[in-house]
C-alpha cells in the first residue's frame, strides 16, 4: 500500500515536473523569434508609437525572465541585471493559472476561445482515427496470428510494415484522388455531413492500424502458448471461442497501452492530417493562423494545449494499465 | 539478414547513388517553369510528366532524394554522436549527470510528442533547412542517449572492462576502446530507424511549409504543391510519383533497421 502510494507520487511529480517543462518551454521560444514579434505582426511601416502601444498591450515591453543580460537604455555594456518577479514568464504563468493564454496578436480574441472552439473537432477525429485502427487491427491481428508462419500471415506482416512508413501525407491525398475525385463519393475536405470524418479518420489511424496489427498477432501468439489455451482445448471448446473469448481477452492487454499511448500520437499527427482535409481542429489552428501568420501567442497556446493533453492521455493509459493487468500491479 | 532488409540495402544504394549523380540522372532542370506544358502525362519528353507550373515531375523527384538523404545524414549523425556521449557518460559515471539524463531529459522528451516540439522550435525560429535540421536533432539524440545509456551499464561491469581499469586505464579510453565497440550495434539499428524518421519529418515539416522554402524540390513541398483538387484531377501522377518516393524511402530504412535488429540479436530470430 505503502509502496503503491509513493508510486502514485512519483508519477504525479514527473507529471508536474513535465507540465513544467512545456510551459517554460512555450514561453521561453517566444524570445527565439528573430527581430520582435510586434515588427513581425505589424510590419516595417508602423509608428514608434502603434510599436509601443502594441507591445504594452500584450506585455512585450516587460523584461522576459528573472534576469537579463543586455545593454540598457543608454546602450552602455551588456551586464547581468536582476528583474525579479516582474517579468513575462511570471506574466504567462499567472495567466495559465487562471485558464487565461493571452490574446491573439492578430484578432486580439482570447486564445482559449479559438482553441476550445477547435478542440471538440480534433478531439471527434483522434477518436474516430482511433477506432478505425482498432476496427482494422483486431480482426487482422488474430488472422495473422492464429495462421502463424503461412503465407496469409506474411503478407499481412508485409501490410503492415508497409502501412506503418505510409505518412498521412501521402495517405491523405491518395485518398482525395480515389474516393472524391475519383469516384466522387466523399467531400475532399472541410467537416459538413458525418460523412465528411470518414477520409481523415481512415488517413490518421492508417500508420496505428498497421502498428496495433502487429501488435494484436504477437500478443495472440504469445497467449495461444499458455496453459489455459490448452485447458480449453481440452474441455471441448472450439477455436473460435478459444480465440475471442480466452487469447483475445489476456491478449488485448497490452494492446489498450498501446493505444493510450497513441491516442496522444495521434492528436500530435492531427496536425498534418487537419491541414490536408482543412478539418477545423487546434492543429489547423496552429498551422493556419498561429503559424502561418505568425502569431505566437496562438502558436503558444496550441503547442501548450496539445502537449498537456498527449501528457495526461499517456498517464491516464499508465493508470489504467495497472489497473487491467493484476500483474503489473504486484511487481 | 532477411529479405526484406536485403530490399532496403539495395534500394538504399541506388537512392544514394540516384542523390549523388542527380544533376546526370536529372532530364530537365527543377526549377523551369513551363507554363505551355503545365499538367502533361508521362511521356517519352516527361517521364513521370509535369506539375501545375510545368515543371518536370522526375527530375524534381530525383533531386528531391539530395535533400532527404542530406538531411536525414546529417540529422542522424549529430544526433548520434551527441546522444551517444550523453548517453555514455550517464551510464558510465552514473550520479547526477544520470539522475538529469535519464530521470528528468528523457522523461520530458518521452512525455513530449517529438514532430510537434520540431513544430514548434521551427514556428518560433522561422523556416529553413539549417533550424529544420537544427529541430530535428533537438528532438533526435534522446533515442541514441537511452540506448547507449544501456549499453555502457551492461558493458561496464564485463570482465574485460574490470581489467582495463585494473591496468590503470584512463575513462576516456575505456568508454572509447572497450565499451563503445561493445555497444555499437543497437546503435547502428537506431541509426537506421532514425534516418527513416529523419526523412519522414523531414517531408512532414516542408509538407507544413516548416521546412525547406518552396521552389527547392523536396518530396514534402512537392506534394504539398500537388495536392489541391485541380492537379490532383489533371495530374494525379505530381502527387503519386513524390508520395512513392517518400513512402520507399521511409520504407526501406525501415527494413533494414528492422532486419539488422533481428540479425544482431539472435533471441528475437524465431518471432
Amino acid at each position: 500500500m505503502k509502496r503503491k502510494l509513493f508510486d502514485i507520487a512519483r508519477r504525479l511529480l514527473i507529471l508536474l515536473l513535465v507540465v513544467w517543462t512545456v510551459v517554460s518551454l512555450v514561453t521561453i521560444l517566444i524570445e527565439l523569434v528573430p527581430g520582435d514579434p510586434a515588427t513581425a505582426i505589424l510590419g516595417d511601416q508602423a509608428t514608434p508609437e502603434a510599436l509601443a502601444q502594441f507591445r504594452q498591450k500584450h506585455g512585450l515591453d516587460r523584461p522576459s525572465f528573472f534576469f537579463s543580460y543586455t545593454a540598457d537604455e543608454e546602450g552602455g555594456p551588456r551586464r547581468f541585471r536582476w528583474n525579479g518577479a516582474d517579468n513575462r514568464y511570471v506574466d504567462y504563468w499567472r495567466g495559465i493559472l487562471h485558464g487565461d493564454m493571452g490574446n491573439s496578436f492578430r484578432t486580439d480574441r482570447p486564445v482559449r476561445e479559438l482553441i476550445l472552439s477547435r478542440y471538440g473537432a480534433t478531439l471527434q477525429l483522434a477518436v474516430a482515427a482511433l477506432l478505425v485502427a482498432v476496427a482494422i487491427a483486431v480482426p487482422l491481428g488474430v488472422v495473422a496470428g492464429t495462421n502463424r508462419g503461412n503465407l496469409l500471415d506474411n503478407a499481412l506482416s508485409v501490410v503492415a510494415l508497409v502501412g506503418i512508413s505510409l505518412p498521412s501525407f501521402v495517405v491523405g491525398p491518395l485518398l482525395i484522388y480515389v474516393f472524391a475525385v475519383w469516384l466522387g463519393w466523399l467531400d475532399p475536405s472541410g467537416r459538413f455531413g458525418w460523412s465528411s470524418i470518414i477520409l481523415p479518420a481512415v488517413t490518421l489511424g492508417a500508420a496505428l492500424s498497421a502498428l496495433l496489427t502487429r501488435m494484436v498477432r504477437s500478443s495472440v501468439i504469445e497467449e495461444m502458448s499458455e496453459d489455459y489455451v490448452r485447458t480449453a482445448r481440452a474441455k471441448g471448446l472450439n477455436e473460435r471461442t478459444v480465440v475471442y473469448k480466452h487469447v483475445l481477452k489476456n491478449g488485448l492487454i497490452p494492446v489498450v497501452t498501446v493505444l493510450g499511448l497513441q491516442l496522444g500520437v495521434l492528436l500530435a499527427g492531427a496536425i498534418i492530417t487537419e491541414k490536408i482535409f482543412n478539418w477545423p481542429g487546434v492543429g489547423l489552428l496552429l498551422v493556419e493562423e498561429g503559424i502561418n501568420k505568425r502569431d505566437y501567442r496562438v502558436v503558444q497556446g496550441c503547442v501548450l494545449v496539445i502537449s498537456v493533453t498527449y501528457i495526461l492521455a499517456n498517464t491516464l493509459t499508465d493508470l489504467l494499465y495497472r489497473r487491467l493487468d493484476p500483474r503489473i500491479r504486484v511487481s | 539478414m532477411n529479405r526484406l532488409a536485403y530490399f532496403g540495402l539495395v534500394f538504399i544504394v541506388l537512392l544514394v547513388l540516384v542523390a549523388l549523380f542527380a544533376p546526370w540522372i536529372a532530364t530537365h532542370d527543377v526549377g523551369a517553369i513551363d507554363l505551355l506544358a503545365r499538367y502533361k502525362g508521362p511521356s517519352a519528353e516527361h517521364w513521370l510528366g509535369t506539375d501545375a507550373t510545368g515543371r518536370d515531375v522526375f527530375s524534381r523527384v530525383v533531386f528531391g532524394a539530395r535533400i532527404s538523404l542530406q538531411v536525414g545524414l546529417v540529422v542522424v549523425v549529430v544526433s548520434a554522436v551527441v546522444g551517444t556521449i550523453i548517453g555514455a557518460l550517464a551510464g558510465y559515471y552514473g550520479g547526477w549527470i544520470d539522475r538529469v539524463v535519464s530521470g528528468y531529459v528523457v522523461n520530458v522528451f518521452l512525455a513530449f510528442p517529438g514532430l510537434l516540439l520540431a513544430i514548434a522550435l521551427v514556428a518560433f525560429l522561422g523556416a529553413g533547412l539549417g533550424k529544420l535540421i537544427l529541430a530535428l536533432c533537438v528532438i533526435g539524440w534522446v533515442g541514441y542517449a537511452r540506448v547507449m545509456r544501456g549499453q555502457v551499464l551492461k558493458v561496464r561491469e564485463y570482465d574485460f572492462v574490470q581489467a582495463a581499469r585494473a591496468l590503470g586505464a584512463r575513462d576516456w579510453r575505456i568508454l572509447l576502446f572497450h565499451v563503445l565497440p561493445n555497444a555499437v550495434q543497437p546503435l547502428i539499428v537506431q541509426a537506421s530507424l532514425g534516418m527513416a524518421g529523419a526523412v519522414l519529418s523531414e517531408a512532414s515539416l516542408s509538407f507544413l511549409g516548416l521546412g525547406v522554402p518552396p521552389p527547392a524540390p523536396s518530396w514534402g513541398v512537392m506534394l504539398e504543391e500537388a495536392r489541391d483538387l485541380a492537379t490532383l484531377q489533371r495530374a494525379p501522377h505530381a502527387m503519386l510519383a513524390p508520395g512513392i518516393a517518400i513512402a520507399l524511402t521511409v520504407l526501406a530504412f525501415n527494413f533494414l533497421g528492422d532486419g539488422l535488429r533481428e540479425y544482431l540479436d539472435p533471441r528475437q530470430r524465431k518471432r
